[in-house]
């Protein structure tokens, strides 16, 4: 008979659950998700409106925002990067700790945005890969929040397994053409 | 009070200094060797003890005078600007002194100017870069330089070696973006005056 219960049934089940590594990897890590705020511009103001009570982005685990990248898992790329900030950026994440996922908060962190200009890098993925790009100048707190949920979505359907005893994701991005 | 005898007793005697007709505040041009005596007259004896801007203007590669430097000061006392302007003397390696000894807020005015236009102020104590980093090649805001910029390493060598990147010229696809003066709001997006032409399709000849 198929039980279509969701829940952990102890009756039936005893005091073991049978899952797969991945599942309960991805599991863990999707509902734990540590920001890093990189905060460059206007988008960090609605960066701080979706971890404030109205947005509440500890329904999703990941309130704990933490201004040290050795503590975060991901980074928010919120704002124009400019080229001389590109570098702090590339520094700042290679010091997180893997696994690690970067969302492009707004326009000019996913393309220069408006700045079509010789001060500014025309996409942080240049220099670090993006995992979830965000529409808006500057988007509101819900888009970010579906970005992150497109995160969570993305990191349950990883290979953790694989990526922990293999070579792991790629650090660099692919070359550009 | 700023009036016609104020201005004659500040021309009086002063051959380094000339009017120049402007309508909205009064504005002088000065001799680029005597700016300093001037922001002292200004400091100590006229009121006008604030300097509120110092920014510079390039002429274009044409022009016999390219460089000038731009002062604006603010009497509290007047409750009045007065500009002045001092073209720089050389047009390959344009320099005048500094004022930062006498208006010790224009340290990073002056700074900002020699990195957007190559201006240097002789006896500033701590002339470099402020806005673009300190290797950068170009001066952005001269009139050759294009607003897409120029392809340059990135500033971090270390960075460029692993992630292939490079300050590159940005896409103008036709801009710059304006927005158009007139017309409905709704059909007043900023867009690219001349959409004929983009990166991937050249501008019809």
């Amino acid at each position: 008979m198929i039980s279509n219960e969701v829940g952990y049934n102890s009756k039936v089940e005893g005091e073991v659950i049978v899952t797969r590594a991945d599942a309960v990897i991805n599991w863990i890590r999707k509902h734990s998700v540590w920001p890093m705020p990189m905060g460059l511009a206007c988008c960090a103001i609605e960066l701080m409106a979706a971890a404030a009570s109205r947005y509440d982005i500890s329904r999703f685990g990941m309130e704990v925002m933490r201004f040290s990248p050795r503590q975060s898992d991901c980074m928010i790329v919120a704002g124009t990067v400019t080229y001389k900030m590109a570098e702090v950026v590339r520094r700042i994440y290679d010091q997180m700790g893997d696994p690690k996922w970067v969302v492009a908060m707004g326009a000019c962190a996913s393309t220069g945005g408006m700045y079509r200009s010789y001060a500014v890098m025309q996409g942080v993925d240049n220099v670090i890969p993006v995992d979830v790009y965000v529409s808006g100048c500057p988007p509101r707190p819900e888009a970010l929040l579906d970005a992150m949920m497109k995160l969570q979505d993305k990191i349950g359907r990883e290979s953790s397994v694989r990526n922990l005893t293999g070579t792991g994701r790629p650090c660099t991005p692919p070359a550009s053409s | 009070m700023i009036d016609d005898d104020f201005i004659a007793s500040l021309l009086k005697n002063r051959e380094y200094l000339r009017k120049v007709h402007y309508d909205d505040c009064l504005s002088l041009s000065c001799a680029p060797s005597r700016i300093l005596d001037l922001c002292l007259l200004m400091r100590d004896e006229q009121t006008f003890d604030l300097l509120s801007d110092l920014t510079a203007v390039d002429h274009g590669p044409q022009a016999d005078v390219r460089f000038s430097v731009i002062y604006h000061f603010f009497s509290l006392v007047h409750k009045s600007y007065l500009r002045v302007s001092v073209d720089c003397p050389d047009n390959d390696t344009p320099e005048i002194p500094s004022v930062s000894s006498i208006f010790p807020g224009a340290n990073w005015h002056e700074r900002e100017v020699f990195d957007m236009f190559g201006i240097c102020f002789s006896g500033h104590p701590n002339l470099k870069r402020i806005l673009m980093w300190d290797d950068y090649p170009h001066f952005p805001l001269r009139k050759e330089f294009p607003l897409a910029g120029i392809e340059v390493p990135l500033p971090a060598a270390d960075v460029a070696e692993v992630t292939g990147a490079a300050v590159e010229p940005a896409p103008m696809m036709g801009g710059p973006f304006v927005s158009s003066s007139s017309g409905r709001i709704s059909q007043d997006e900023p867009r690219a005056k001349d959409e004929s032409w983009t990166e991937q399709f050249e501008k019809p000849s």
